[in-house]
């Protein structure tokens, strides 16, 4: 039929009922920007002293001393890097491996249990992972790991120097055990969203179980991991309690991993309530704020990466 | 491969069976009824409990609660029925960023917010910097359950002459209401075992306290403490912390998986 | 709502609960799903205290024409509506008038029933009127008792209204969601594919109900099943790509039906 009829549309007309709650609901959900944004602002306020006397300083300096009041967060910032560096080196590679289980070659009656345990592992708070370091790993680190280390590799600038037991090494260990869960949890979801047929493409052209996963599910799933790293890593940036109490709180920079260290979120905890000066306790939130936008920028890069995936099994659809 | 993958599992597994072990053989040792009702005692002295510390971390979860939970549940449903405005990007993007926020950082928010003001260290503070964790983890959830509900209640609603607000507000959250209350508990039982935000905003304290604004002692705190300190029993009392605080965790999550599965049956 | 006593027949029972029914006429009703023109100018008059079936094919616009008699395809993002629905002779979609209000009075059932889940018997009888603030227990009670029983319900739950909705079979749903329509007095029911989801058992149970309920209540039913049509209504209108093609009186349609169209659905040659 040919002639344009005008149509009229009809909004259900929005009574007073509908706005008020409508407001009040939006009141609510538009309080989230605004902590945010005062948050931010909160930060920036009370960092700004120490933002505008040391400036980029901050970053190049490794001398960190309130008395003298000297402030460079290097060595926090190697130690930040280096203990999740190392976390996921090895995390990385065991919950990958944990993920193909869960997601590919578990028996059903298997997956729901070890996916629940492995959850279990993500909510244990991470004073208590301190805790167990301290007493458990520590020694375990010190009498069993550090001379088997020493024993084989000794000769590496990495495995230098007294075997005390806490230190960076051992910081990686307990960083590596709480973020394992998130590498699993992830990366079996985004295993487990590539769509069946191309693994049942693949086995029917006659490739074995792993061939299948390597060939038909991983690339995929390769951005999806990539999050999965990323949040792991930004994790592992912002965890405090457990690494504090295990990686001897020296703000030092070594080539060794045996050597303590020291991170920005353990100086927080562990300075902040000591520090008795203005301009000390804007060094520390400017240092916060660091630890903000290196975590928040991780963040982001990961939600794209594992948004990525969902557009990636979409398009093979077509 | 598949041996390779299996072996991974275990190794994963392994330091969740020791820390479990550990917390049951050294800290069950150290659980009896002087731990859930005394006071700390003094330091070096055996004897002593963190009845006020658990308390703490209750009064501290209620202060987190009244924060995140209203504007979590209130906000989430915003997202779920109005899910396209500049708003609900806005707030669903924001939640997400302050998801990743590390724990210490929040701390700083509220030291600077309450701490600062006030002059000394607050329970207030304490529940602020654990409310402000909690309501991303409320919104979120809350979202995500809002909209599983589905059309055909609001249909059933809206065709009796049910105005939408009506619909929303006594339909559509009730039916929503026991996922909801999932999502809470397990953001609950998480911040309940977060130490770093608490260092210095509620700050501790060895006696017992009633007054938002003073200082209060809290689990993780006390575990914490007890566990760099010199003294063997307080290492003790940190295990029997830890105990609980993670019986506290497991129950609540154990509890939310089983909703969950009926949840999903009930469909 | 008249003062009664309890009554037996489930006729009876929704005379008590609703005031008066009337018929509802459509004029150049138009509707739109974004650019698809679904309906194209219908123009049908439903009798009143009668029950009338719209058949037609999959996709006919038949639920959708339904759905412009209470104001509830505009729900839909992206619809619009163009004609006039009259009832009691105004036009529902005059400007200025409440969609909500036009909800309370042409009242609809579901294809798939849909008692509110977290609801029990009687909290999804009382619903609409609960929601609209009624807080009367002893009012809320007789219009629960005898909107159960016009739906042919109360004896099967009255022992257990305190149940949840979803508790009960699949038919037992349809008809509490028939009882929970009536409760809010509607002068017209509306009922698309009410019995699709539903056994054979359950659906003459509802056809039954149908007819007996159209003596207090005009009845529009929307329907693919033919012999349903046929058992249930008095006047029938065929639909067929979104053009009302007839409408007239249900035993003249199905033995003598005057358009080539129709007789060729009928026939199953198509559809």
């Amino acid at each position: 039929m040919a002639t344009v009829i005008a149509a009229r549309t009809f909004r259900p007309a929005a009574r007073s009922g509908d706005r008020l709650f409508r407001l009040l609901l939006a009141a609510m959900a538009a309080a989230v920007p605004l902590i945010l944004g005062a948050l931010l602002v909160a930060l920036l306020v009370e960092g700004w002293p120490a933002i505008t006397r040391f400036g980029l300083t901050f970053f190049g300096s490794s001398t960190w001393d309130p008395v003298a009041r000297q402030f460079g967060v290097l060595p926090f910032i190697y130690g930040t890097l280096v203990s999740s560096a190392l976390a996921l080196s090895i995390a990385v590679p065991l919950g990958l491996g944990v993920a193909i289980f869960l997601a590919e070659l578990a028996p059903r009656w298997l997956r729901s249990p070890v996916g629940f345990l492995v959850e279990l592992l993500a909510a244990i708070p991470s004073v208590v992972f301190g805790l167990w370091g301290i007493f458990v790993l520590v020694p375990w680190v010190r009498s069993g790991l550090t001379p088997v280390l020493k024993g084989a590799l000794g000769f590496l600038p990495l495995f230098q120097g007294p075997p005390l037991g806490i230190g960076m090494l051992t910081a990686g260990l307990i960083l590596a055990i709480m973020v394992v869960p998130i590498i699993v949890a992830v990366s079996t979801e985004v295993m487990r969203a590539v769509p069946t047929a191309q693994r049942e493409a693949a086995l029917a052209l006659g490739a074995t179980r792993w061939e299948t996963t390597r060939r038909a599910v991983l690339p995929y799933a390769r951005s999806g991991i990539a999050g999965a790293i990323f949040l792991a890593l930004a994790r592992a940036l912002g965890e405090t309690m457990a690494v504090t109490m295990v990686i001897g709180n020296v703000p030092q920079i070594k080539a060794s991993l045996l050597a303590p260290g020291y991170t920005i979120s353990a100086v927080i905890a562990n300075e902040f309530t000591e520090a008795t000066y203005d301009l000390y306790v804007a060094a520390l939130i400017y240092a916060g704020i660091v630890l903000f936008i290196v975590t928040v920028l991780v963040n982001v890069v990961a939600r794209l990466l594992v948004a990525r995936v969902g557009r990636g099994i979409e398009a093979g659809r077509e | 491969m598949a041996g390779l993958a299996t072996l991974s599992a275990l190794v994963v597994l392994a330091p969740l069976f020791f820390v479990l072990l550990f917390l049951m053989r050294t800290g069950l040792g150290a659980i009896n009824l002087e731990f859930f009702t005394a006071l700390p005692g003094p330091a070096g002295e055996p004897g002593g409990g963190m009845a006020n510390a658990i308390v703490g971390t209750m009064i501290l979860g209620a202060l987190a609660g009244a924060l995140g939970i209203p504007i979590g549940v209130l906000g989430g449903v915003f997202l779920a029925e109005f899910p396209n405005t500049r708003l609900s990007h806005a707030t669903r993007f924001t939640a997400d960023v302050m998801a990743g926020i590390p724990s210490i950082v929040m701390g700083l928010f509220a030291y600077i917010l309450v701490v600062l003001p006030l002059r000394h260290f607050s329970t207030l503070a304490g529940g602020i910097a654990l409310g402000v964790m909690l309501l991303p983890t409320v919104v979120r959830t809350t979202e995500e359950i809002v909209r599983l509900v589905p059309q055909s209640v609001r249909e059933a609603s809206l065709a009796l002459g049910i105005p939408q607000w009506r619909t929303q507000l006594s339909v559509i959250i009730p039916t929503a209401a026991a996922g909801i209350v999932t999502g809470i508990m397990v953001g609950l039982a998480r911040i309940a075992g977060e130490t770093a935000p608490l260092l210095f905003t509620a700050f501790g304290n060895r006696f017992w306290n009633w007054d938002l604004l003073k200082p209060i002692a809290a689990l993780p705190l006390q575990i914490f403490a007890y566990a760099i300190s010199p003294f063997e029993d307080w290492h003790r009392q940190a295990w029997a912390g830890a105990l609980v605080l993670v019986a506290l965790v497991l129950v609540v999550n154990v509890a939310a998986r089983y909703a969950a599965g009926r949840q999903v049956r009930l469909r | 709502m008249k003062e009664m006593e309890a009554e037996r027949t489930p006729g009876r029972a929704a005379a008590a609960l609703i005031d008066h029914t009337g018929g509802i006429e459509a004029r150049g009703v138009h509707a739109w799903f974004d650019q698809v023109h679904a309906l194209r100018g219908i123009d049908l008059r439903i009798t009143e205290r009668k029950v009338t079936a719209i058949i037609g094919p999959s996709g006919c616009g038949k639920s959708t024409f339904l759905r412009c008699l209470n104001r509830m395809h505009e729900l839909v993002p992206g619809a619009r509506v163009n004609g006039e629905v009259l009832l009691e002779g105004r036009d529902i979609y005059a400007p200025g008038i409440d969609p909500v209000l036009i909800r309370r009075q042409v009242g609809m059932v579901f294809q798939k029933p849909n008692p509110f889940p977290t609801m029990s018997i009687y909290d999804n009888v009382a619903a609409g009127l609960k929601l609209a603030g009624e807080r009367g227990r002893h009012r809320l009670d007789q219009v629960v008792e005898q909107s159960l029983r016009a739906a042919v319900l109360w004896d099967e739950v009255k022992d257990r209204l305190g149940k949840a909705g979803t508790s009960l079979s699949g038919g037992q749903q349809q008809r509490l969601c028939i009882a929970r329509a009536l409760a809010v007095s509607p002068e017209i029911l509306l009922m698309d594919e009410p019995a699709s989801a539903l056994d054979p058992a359950s659906t003459l149970r509802i056809e039954e109900l149908a007819r007996e309920l159209a003596e207090d209540v005009t009845i529009v039913i929307v329907t693919h099943n033919m012999q349903q049509a046929a058992r249930v209504s008095e006047q029938t209108g065929f639909f067929l790509n979104g053009e009302l093609v007839e409408f007239g009186p249900t035993q003249r349609m199905f033995t003598n039906p005057q358009d080539k169209r129709t007789e060729d659905y009928i026939t199953g040659r198509f559809g």
